[in-house]
């Protein structure tokens, strides 16, 4: 049952779970700080500078996380799936290639500067640094998301004796589902990183912090999710009628569909059944779901049948699709109903705080639905139409893939939970902390007196 | 073609550079993490330790990936071969690299009493990983044949990269630390250098005795006049670095930035040695480079991006380094 390829397949999911966790939260945290960071060089408040510095702590734990499961996830390729690279080396090769040579050293050497430099360079090199990483984590994206897209939707290429050799950089790279593709990750990563923010400004708030950073952070990135939500429907729109378009077998077992039919339903609730080949307890409402799909209530929508032992598990896919979507509109009625509150009323009820407490990681969840429904939709298909999972497995045995995948989880269940725990603990930590620190003027060490007259933060909040 | 014949000699060296200075870079942070003295009233130096190095392990290990994704590029065939092989100690040299990078950040925002633990945590996994490497780099020399002289050999050279990473540590911290660790740090290079030497030595007889073709070469006069000189070099640095470090710290902090030049010295020359005895081979007496290269279409890809890209890479690395220069403060976020 457990031989060399499932312990693979297991070991990749969990490392590739445990890995993107990181840079969802790093690509977009980047960017707010460059916000916070620019904003304080522009106005002087020193509001900004202590967002900057708390959510920098943060980031930096993330990005060390997601550093190091990084390196991890980049020897998978060589030590586990070996006829990946010798089937699609030559094209997953340069793109891996140019990640590192553009983005890694970019984010791993400016990082240094980002963290430790601000008293050994000038200010706008430090708020360079900061962007400069910031651009780093994206282009990481880009790149990642090209080889992720090419492996679904391949293009550019031609086979000979079974390898792929490249004849368009240009079609590799922006392959037909890239664009959506890399839309819908940055996009998530987004929506990611503000509730994570959200959710530890609302923790700190509701632990007696008085500050005004945490509330201002609070706005900012309910007010940024709020954009970002229903944008993340839109794209997600357009991504599904490319996939309908590109990887028909994948859409129908997001949808439940096993024969092929006109007016499907959009099944709310179902047990999708391999061995029967039908759903159980379907709810669904009437031709919603060829709505959706082709834009019209009759549309034909292709049924798993018609790609017999060629299409992905159907519930894992159908399952995480539901869980991604359902998740999206919470987050959508949360941030506007957060930011209706924050931007009229300058607060939030209790309650309120309590509920964005638990959902601080709400955009994880949502992110690895999402990477599953990808992922497990493309199976079983390694490059789809080119290479099969099964195919480019380690002929390693399967004690010694046991023995690395057991190693990993007893790492990855301990750092979870530590890198919570931690990030929880520096949330109360900085309730206790001064709102004055080291290179700025204290007003005479009387804390009470924090309201500053220049810190017009609350001013520009009811404004 | 043209092409097939210098593609992969370029980026055999594009390789071996990197592996070079991944050695020395992170070789010298492994190092500090290894010689971190565990005592409780050892914090304050624990915490200057890590300073030197915190705004650059991060850029350090990168240069690990660019070597593997080189010869994941380049060398598709012989990445198989090697991973094949070194699956065991791969695994466990990447949770080492996990634990030290994840306590690097913890211990500094973990409640206070954990924070030993992650010093502990940082120290086993700088550890963990250097044996990891050394014993990789054993069985890699050996052309992964199997049985207990291979393993034997493989724990041999675990031991000899450990003493040469906490030499090259050691060396570091004379450089960017001053007063009591300073002087601690001297009597650490000393000591870890005449261990590295012995291990240099060590692998130095059993690398040609084990392998005919680089006895062979080694000793192919009248290039053997020529030769010799790398060792040759390699023992003088050892010894003027011994003689000179029974003389600092010198008075205005002197020459402290020498131990860690001759050190990287040897690792060149080292390096270029073990370069000498295997080239063509990318996997020695098994593969040359022609036969485990990839398409010279993705190789000219990869190579344009990199005689562009490579010089920025040095240049910001360069400009890191600089604004980090003189000697070691705390490390705080601001």
């Amino acid at each position: 049952m457990l031989d060399a390829l499932m312990l693979s397949r297991i070991q990749f999911a969990a490392n590739i779970s445990f890995h993107i966790l990181f840079p969802t939260i790093t690509i977009a945290m980047c960017w707010f700080l460059v916000f916070f960071k620019v904003r304080h060089d522009m106005t002087g408040n020193p509001v900004w500078m202590r967002a900057y510095r708390f959510w920098v702590k943060v980031f930096a734990l993330s990005f060390a996380i997601g550093v190091v499961s990084g390196i991890t996830m980049s020897f998978q390729f060589g030590t586990n799936w070996p006829g990946y690279m010798e089937t699609v080396g030559n094209i997953a090769g340069p793109l891996l290639g140019y990640e590192v040579l553009t983005a890694f050293f970019l984010e791993a050497t400016f990082l240094g500067i980002m963290l430790f430099g601000i008293k050994r360079v000038p200010n706008k090199v430090h708020t360079l640094s900061t962007i400069l990483v910031a651009i780093g984590t994206s282009l990481s994206a880009f790149w990642i998301l090209a080889l992720d897209s090419w492996m679904q939707t391949p293009a550019g290429f031609e086979m000979r004796d079974g390898v792929a050799f490249p004849t368009d950089w240009f079609a590799i790279v922006f392959n037909p589902s890239f664009p959506y593709r890399l839309t819908h990750m940055l996009i998530a990563s987004g929506l990611t990183a503000s509730f994570f923010i959200a959710g530890i400004s609302a923790y700190r708030i509701l632990k007696g912090d008085v500050k005004k950073a945490p509330r201002l952070t609070l706005k900012i990135s309910l007010l940024v999710a709020a954009v970002l939500a229903p944008t993340q429907a839109l794209v997600g729109d357009y991504h599904g009628l490319n996939t309908l378009e590109h990887q028909p077998a994948k859409i129908a077992a997001i949808e439940g569909v096993w024969e092929t039919e006109k007016g499907a339903p959009l099944l709310l609730f179902a047990l999708p059944d391999e061995e029967t080949k039908t759903n159980k307890y379907a709810i669904g409402i009437p031709n919603l779901a060829s709505l959706i799909l082709t834009h019209d209530l009759n549309g034909e929508i292709k049924g798993l049948n018609e790609f017999e032992n060629e299409h992905p598990p159907v519930a894992p896919v159908f399952w995480s699709f539901r869980v991604m979507v359902g998740l999206g509109l919470l987050m959508l009625a949360l941030s506007w109903f957060g930011s209706y509150h924050m931007v009229r009323k300058g607060k939030m009820p209790n309650w309120m705080l309590k509920v964005l407490v638990g959902t601080t990681f709400s955009g994880w969840v949502a992110t690895l639905a999402g990477w599953y429904v990808t992922e497990i939709g493309r199976q079983p298909w390694l490059v789809t139409g080119v290479l099969r999972t099964e195919d480019a497995v380690t002929s390693l045995p399967a004690s010694n893939v046991a023995f690395s995948l057991a190693m990993y989880l007893i790492v990855y269940s301990f750092l979870l939970v530590a890198y919570i725990h931690t990030v929880f603990l520096m949330a109360r930590k900085a309730v206790k902390e001064e709102e004055f620190e080291t290179n700025e003027p204290k007003p005479d060490g009387n804390l009470t007196n924090v309201n500053q007259p220049q810190d017009n933060v609350e001013g520009s909040a009811k404004a | 073609m043209m092409d097939a014949y210098w593609l992969p000699v370029i980026f055999i060296g594009l390789m071996g550079l990197s592996v070079l200075i991944y050695a020395i870079l992170d070789g010298y942070d492994l190092g500090v993490g290894i010689l971190l003295p565990m005592g409780e009233a050892d914090e304050a130096q624990r915490d200057t330790m890590i300073a030197s190095i915190g705004p650059f392990w991060d850029a350090n290990e990168t240069w690990l990936v660019l070597a593997v994704g080189i010869m994941l590029i380049a060398f598709p065939a012989a990445h198989s071969i090697v991973l094949y092989h070194l699956y065991i100690p791969v695994a466990i040299m990447l949770i080492g690299l996990i634990m030290r990078g994840v306590a690097f950040d913890f211990r500094a925002k973990a409640a206070v009493d954990h924070k030993l633990a992650w010093d502990r945590t940082f120290k086993a996994g700088s550890i963990l990983t250097t044996l990891a490497q050394g014993y990789m780099l054993g069985l890699y020399v050996m052309g992964f044949e199997g049985g207990i002289s291979t393993h034997l050999f493989g724990l041999l050279s675990g031991l000899g990269v450990t003493a040469a990473y906490s030499y090259i540590g050691a060396a570091w911290l004379v450089m960017k630390t001053e007063d009591n660790l300073q002087q601690r740090a001297v009597a650490w290079t000393k000591t870890t250098g005449r261990f590295c030497f012995m291990g240099v030595i060590a692998v130095s007889i059993v690398n040609p005795l084990v392998n005919p073709g680089v006895f062979d070469r080694w000793f192919d006069f009248p290039l053997v006049m020529f030769v010799l000189l790398i060792p040759a070099l390699c023992f003088a640095a050892f010894l003027f670095n011994d003689f000179l470090l029974g003389r600092l710290p010198k008075e205005n902090d002197r020459h402290c930035w020498v131990p860690f030049s001759l050190v990287m010295l040897i690792f060149l020359l080292c390096f270029s040695a073990l370069g000498f005895s295997f080239f063509p081979d990318v996997v020695p007496g098994q593969m040359d480079i022609w036969e485990a290269a990839s398409a010279p279409e993705s190789l000219v890809v990869i190579l344009v991006g990199a005689l562009v890209v490579v010089p920025v890479i040095l240049a910001y690395t360069a400009f890191s380094y600089w604004v980090f220069r003189g000697k070691a403060t705390s490390l705080n976020y601001h």
